[in-house]
C-alpha cells in the first residue's frame, strides 16, 4: 500500500484539507499577533501605530488579569470534577438493565441538544430567579430564605449550569466505554473474592482510564473558551470574568482591538499551558 | 475438600428452561468432563455451579454444605474463563496475586504463593508483563495460575483450550491433567471437544438440552453408551449406526458399530460395498464404503498398508461381539 507513489497522491488529496485548516487558523493567529502589538481604537482615531510589548504589560497590569486567569481555572476544574464524578455514576446506573432504558438514555443526553445561550437563560430564569425560581420556591417550601444564585453564589451557579451542560457528554463517552468492559473480567474479579468496591476500584475504573482522559481533553479545551452562559447569565458582574470574557470586554466594550488581541495571545498560551499539563498527567493514558 | 453435589437444580432464562430438573454427584479429587454439542447448558451448568448465575429450582451442595444461595467468592471454587478474563492493566504478578490481595493475605506470603505458583507454571519470566504482551498459551498458563494461588475446593474450566492452536491444545491437556494428578483437587472441564474429553477425564458427563444422557468412565461411555446420542457423540470417527432389516436380523431398531470393530475384505464377508472417500493417517485409513443395504455410508478403519482404490468392491464385516443394540427410543438393549 505504502508506495512511493501511493503516497504522494495521498499527500496531493490531503492537501485541500490540510490548507484549509492552516488558512482556518493561521489566517486569525496571524491578525490577532499583527493586532496585538499594535495600538487600535476603531472608534477612537482607527490605527495609531506600532507599540511594541505596551498591551501585554497593559493586559497582565490590569486588576481583573490574575482574577480572571483564577476564574477560567475554577471553572474548568469544577466542572470537569462534577462532570466526570456524576458521568462515571450515572454510566454505572445506565448500565444496569432497567425498564425504559431507551427513554431513559435519551433523556440524559438532551441537556446536550439545548444550545448554551438558552440553557443560561432557562437556568437564570426559571431555576436560579430569587422570585419565581423553582428553586426559590424550593427553598420557601422548607422555610428557607431563597439564595439569590447568580450573585451570592455566582461561580457555583455557573458550574452547576455548566456541568449540567456537559453531563451528557461526560456520561455517553464513560457509559460506551463501559459497556466495552469484558463481562467475564467482572465475573473472574468476583470469583477472586472482590466486592463491588474493589470491582469498581481494581477492574472498572482502570478500564475507564483512557475514557476519563479523552472527556477531560475535550471538556477543557471546551471549557476554556466558555462565553454564551456567562454573558447571558451574569455578564462577567460577581467574580465571573473569565478570560475570555476579559477579553470580549476589552475588544467590544472598550473598543481596544489591541489590548484584547494581546489578551487573546495570552489565552493560547494558558490554553497551551494546561493542555501540556493535562497531556502530562492524563495523556499516558492514551498510549498502552 | 471438594465434594459437589447438585440435586433438582433447573435453570430458566425467562420462559425458556434450559437445564430440566438435573442431579450430579462429583466426587473429591475427580476430574469430571462436561460434554455436548454446543448450547447444550454446558457453561450455564458450570456457571451455577459457580455461583456466576443463580440456580432457578434445586439445590447446590459443596463439601456437604448448602452453597445454593451462597455468593461465588464464598464457595471455594476457582474458574479458568474461556477468554481467560486476565485484568489487562496488572502485571502478571499482579493478576495471580489478585485473589490473594482480595483476601488480605500478607504480603510477603502473597509473594511467596505467586512465585510457587509461577514455578509450577513455568511464568517466572513473565511476572512482570502485561497479559498484552503473552502469547495464547502463556495467558492460559497465568489465568490456571490466578486459579491456582487460591488453593479452591475445586477448579471450574470452560473450554480453556479453544482459543489455542491444535499443537499447543495437546500440550496444555497434558499439562492440566499433570496438575490436576499433582494437586490432586476436584476439576470440573467443559469443552465440547470429545478427544479432550476421553482423555482426560476421570468421569464424562453427556449432555444434551440440559439433560444428563449418561454419566461414567471415558470406557464405560465408550464401551456400552445407554442410547445412540452418547454413542454417536463418543469415539472418533463416529459409531456407525444403522437402521433397516439387518437391525432387524438383531432384533433392533438400530445397530451400532464403531469403525475400529469392522473387517475389511476384499474376498468375502457380510456386507458387501463400494469404496468411495478414504482418509489416509499413516497409521490408520478410514474408508467410507456405500453399502446398497444401508442409506449412509459406512466408516471402517483399517491399517494404514491397506490400499485400496476409490470404487473398488470390498466386503465388510462386523465383530459381533462390538455390536451394539438400540430399541425404538434409541435406548441400549442388553
Ligand atoms: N443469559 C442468557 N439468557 C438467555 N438464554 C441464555 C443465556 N445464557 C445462555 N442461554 C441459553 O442457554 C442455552 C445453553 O447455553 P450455554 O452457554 O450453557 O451452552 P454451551 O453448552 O456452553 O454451548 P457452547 O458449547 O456453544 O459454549 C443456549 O440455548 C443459550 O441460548
Ligand atoms: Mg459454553
Amino acid at each position: 500500500m505504502a508506495t512511493q507513489h501511493s503516497r504522494s497522491a495521498a499527500r496531493l488529496m490531503m492537501a485541500p484539507a490540510v490548507i484549509l485548516l492552516l488558512g482556518w487558523m493561521l489566517i486569525p493567529l496571524t491578525m490577532t499577533l499583527y493586532f496585538s502589538f499594535k495600538k487600535y481604537l476603531p472608534l477612537r482615531g482607527g490605527d495609531l501605530g506600532w507599540v511594541g510589548f505596551d498591551n501585554y504589560v497593559r493586559f497582565v497590569s490590569s486588576s481583573s488579569f490574575w482574577p480572571a486567569v483564577a476564574t477560567t481555572l475554577i471553572i474548568v476544574g469544577g466542572v470537569l470534577f462534577i462532570t466526570l464524578i456524576l458521568g462515571v455514576l450515572l454510566a454505572l446506573l445506565l448500565d444496569q438493565p432497567m425498564w425504559g432504558q431507551g427513554v431513559v438514555r435519551i433523556l440524559v443526553i438532551a441537556p446536550f441538544f439545548v444550545m448554551p445561550t438558552v440553557s443560561g437563560l432557562v437556568w437564570k430564569n426559571m431555576f436560579m430567579d430569587s422570585n419565581n425560581g423553582f428553586l426559590a420556591h424550593l427553598w420557601r417550601a422548607f422555610g428557607a430564605e431563597p439564595v439569590q444564585w447568580l450573585s451570592q453564589a455566582s461561580l457555583p451557579s455557573l458550574i452547576m449550569i455548566i456541568s449540567w451542560q456537559w453531563l451528557p457528554f461526560a456520561t455517553l463517552i464513560l457509559l460506551t466505554a463501559i459497556q466495552s468492559l469484558d463481562s467475564e473480567q467482572l465475573e473472574a474479579s468476583e470469583m477472586d473474592g472482590a466486592n463491588w468496591l474493589n470491582r469498581f476500584g481494581f477492574i472498572i475504573l482502570p478500564h475507564l482510564a483512557r475514557a476519563i482522559t479523552v472527556v477531560v481533553l475535550i471538556q477543557t479545551i471546551f471549557l476554556l473558551s466558555i462565553f454564551a452562559e456567562i454573558f447571558v447569565t451574569t455578564a462577567g458582574a460577581f467574580g465571573t470574568k473569565t478570560l475570555t470574557y476579559l477579553i470580549y470586554q476589552r475588544v467590544l466594550e472598550s473598543q481596544n482591538v489591541g489590548l484584547g488581541s494581546a489578551g487573546g495571545v495570552y489565552a493560547i498560551i494558558l490554553a497551551n499551558i494546561v493542555a501540556i499539563f493535562l497531556m502530562r498527567i492524563v495523556g499516558k493514558n492514551l498510549d498502552a | 475438600m471438594g465434594q459437589i453435589h447438585l440435586s433438582k437444580v433447573t435453570k430458566s432464562f425467562g420462559d425458556v428452561e434450559v437445564i430440566p430438573p438435573l442431579d450430579l454427584q462429583i466426587d473429591e479429587g475427580e476430574f469430571v468432563v462436561f460434554v455436548g454439542p454446543s448450547g447444550c447448558g454446558k457453561s450455564t451448568l458450570l456457571r451455577l455451579i459457580a455461583g456466576l448465575e443463580d440456580v432457578t429450582g434445586g439445590q447446590v451442595m459443596i463439601d456437604g454444605q448448602d452453597a445454593t444461595t451462597m455468593p461465588p467468592a464464598k464457595r471455594g471454587l476457582a474458574m479458568v474463563f474461556q477468554s481467560y478474563a486476565l485484568y489487562p492493566h496488572m502485571s502478571v504478578r499482579k493478576n495471580i496475586a489478585f485473589p490473594l490481595r482480595m483476601a488480605g493475605l500478607d504480603k510477603a506470603e502473597q509473594d511467596r504463593r505467586v512465585a510457587q505458583a509461577a514455578d509450577v507454571l513455568n511464568l517466572t519470566d513473565y511476572l512482570d508483563r502485561r497479559p498484552g504482551q503473552l502469547s495464547g498459551g502463556q495467558r492460559q498458563r497465568v489465568a490456571i495460575g490466578r486459579a491456582i494461588v487460591r488453593e479452591p475446593a475445586a477448579f471450574l474450566f470452560d473450554e480453556p483450550l479453544s482459543n489455542l492452536d491444535a499443537a499447543l491444545r495437546v500440550g496444555m491437556r497434558l499439562e492440566i491433567s499433570e496438575l490436576h494428578k499433582r494437586l490432586a483437587t476436584t476439576m470440573i472441564y467443559v469443552t465440547h471437544d470429545q478427544v479432550e474429553a476421553m482423555t482426560m477425564a476421570d468421569k464424562i458427563v453427556v449432555l444434551q438440552a440440559g439433560v444428563i444422557e449418561q454419566v461414567g468412565s471415558p470406557l464405560e461411555l465408550y464401551r456400552s453408551p445407554r442410547n445412540t446420542f452418547v454413542a454417536g457423540f463418543i469415539g472418533s470417527p463416529k459409531m456407525n449406526l444403522l437402521g433397516g432389516t439387518e437391525a432387524a436380523k438383531h432384533d433392533a431398531r438400530t445397530i451400532g458399530i464403531r469403525p475400529e470393530h469392522i473387517a475389511i475384505s476384499s474376498e468375502s464377508g457380510d456386507w458387501e460395498g463400494v469404496v468411495g472417500v478414504s482418509e489416509h493417517l499413516g497409521s490408520d485409513t478410514f474408508f467410507h464404503v456405500n453399502c446398497p443395504a444401508f442409506a449412509e455410508p459406512l466408516t471402517v478403519r483399517a491399517s494404514g498398508e491397506i490400499d485400496l482404490k476409490y470404487g473398488a468392491k470390498v466386503f465388510l464385516t462386523p465383530d459381533p461381539a462390538h455390536l451394539h443394540r438400540f430399541d425404538d427410543k434409541g435406548l441400549r438393549l442388553g
